[in-house]
């Protein structure tokens, strides 16, 4: 797996280039997708599983994300994250040449970076996220 | 509309009456403004919070509910409506535990006896967000034939945090359809405000973690996760974040200022509760909404927007 730090400075790198046209948007998109994935196998490998391969409405991270609210709900708070990253990368994939693309990849990478900033505070304070949406003891309660 | 809605039992809750005293000036300012009529709780007490529902959920269950049961079984009230997302969601939470769990429906009345107050039961009172009282009561037509002063040169993010909206269990209300509220696209912030005349922009984390419940024990990680917040409304086009929870609105001032001292990174958006926006379309002065009581300085672009 590619260390925690790496995916950190390469979305940066990749909302900092957000602005030149020179680059390939739909590629940025893409990788800023799978650094999604990557961030999501950290905390599923930390809990002891195995990342998914298997995808869920034609995207991974979307099963990924699954897969790691089981038996934690309160993951649960990263779930939207991780839907408007695969939004975003729908559509800048759709339609690179569009006059917003540059404005939607910079965005793109600022889901991404919230989703990896959410999921690596977690997995230094497990409790992140259990306050807002207290599904934890509510779940507790109804086992 | 809803005429039941406009008198209903007011539950402030704790940071109502602290840091976040400029959210209960507002909503009661807003309230008298749109003729609605507001009854505070007698006695109440805290709903729970984080603490009690960590330790004890049962615990946080009974709170909840002695505040239900005054309102309901004391005052007579079919409604209660709480503006703070924590106790709104500590309300339905326990609500959804009476309803659904017999251990806790035993823990409650047997707490409920010994304190000496008739035992709240599931169904005896509806709890609403501010957000829906205003806009069950009034709705965006109301708003816009009220409107004194449009917000339309102000571009908006609308931030609802966590707890509004999760877990979706607890909200059978929510997604019912296009007149309801959703659990994954919240919007009633979103149309109020246009009805105010605001320009809403895309927000695509509206109800992404801000860190809240770690800003002492972990600072770091809450000023992180709120300056990227901060960035992501700046770069979608809005000048202010519109707030409903007095958490979520402290948390994004205070990490706002940190987040120049710590990281040296400097962002300009304004920081505004939903209730002082929409006063001052109708007209209100920015005192009357507590603007001035803000931790971020927002008077001088108020009055640069023509709203003072």
């Amino acid at each position: 797996m590619r260390p925690l730090g790496d995916i950190e400075a390469r979305i940066d790198r990749l909302g900092g280039a957000a602005a030149n046209p020179a680059a390939d948007p739909a590629a940025a998109a893409r990788e800023l997708l799978s650094l999604g994935e990557d961030v999501l196998e950290h905390w599923i490998a930390a809990r002891g599983g195995t990342p998914t391969a298997a995808r869920r409405e034609g995207f991974r991270l979307l099963a990924l994300h699954r897969q790691g609210a089981k038996g934690e709900p309160s993951f649960n708070a990263c779930r939207e994250t991780c839907r408007e990253l695969v939004y975003h990368h729908n559509l800048i994939t759709m339609d690179p040449g569009h006059p917003d693309t540059a404005g939607r990849l910079a965005m793109a990478a600022l889901v991404a970076n919230h989703l990896y900033l959410f999921v690596s505070g977690k997995m230094e304070v497990e409790q992140l996220g259990e306050f807002c949406c207290s599904s934890r003891p509510l779940h507790a309660n109804m086992s | 509309m809803e005429e039941k809605y406009k008198k209903v039992a007011y539950y402030p809750g704790c940071a109502l009456e602290g840091s976040g005293h400029a959210y209960n000036r507002s909503t009661k300012a807003v309230g008298e403004k749109l003729g609605l009529d507001l009854v505070e709780v007698k006695n109440w007490n805290c709903c729970g919070a984080m603490e009690v529902k960590n330790v004890d959920p049962k615990l946080q269950t009974y709170l909840s509910s002695r505040v239900m049961s005054i309102a309901a079984k004391e005052m007579g009230f079919d409604t209660v409506m709480a503006p703070c997302n924590g106790c709104y969601h500590n309300l339905k939470k326990a609500e959804y535990d009476l309803a659904n769990d017999p251990d806790s429906v035993g823990v409650v009345d047997r707490l409920s006896k010994k304190a000496g107050h008739e035992t709240y039961e599931a169904g005896e009172i509806e709890t609403i967000h501010a957000l829906d009282w205003i806009k069950q009561a009034i709705g965006e037509d109301g708003i816009r034939e009220r409107l004194e002063n449009s917000l339309k040169n102000l571009k908006i993010a609308n931030y609802y945090g966590c707890m509004y909206t999760r877990p979706r269990h607890i909200f059978p209300e929510k997604d019912q359809g296009p007149d309801s509220e959703s659990t994954t696209q919240p919007h009633f912030m979103d149309d109020l405000l246009a009805a105010a005349g605001a320009e809403i922009v895309d927000f695509p984390l509206k109800t992404a973690c801000c860190g809240g419940a770690h800003t002492l024990s972990d600072s770091d990680t809450s000023t992180k996760l709120v300056l990227n917040l901060l960035r992501a409304a700046e770069a979608s086009g809005a000048e202010v974040i519109a707030t409903e929870c007095p958490t979520c609105h402290s948390g994004l001032e205070m990490h706002q200022v940190r987040a120049e001292k710590r990281f040296g990174v400097t962002t300009r958006v304004k920081i505004l509760y939903f209730t002082q926006l929409l006063g001052l379309a109708l007209g209100l002065k920015p005192r009357k909404v507590g603007v001035h009581e803000n931790i971020s300085d927002s008077m001088a672009f108020v009055k640069d927007k023509g709203l003072a």
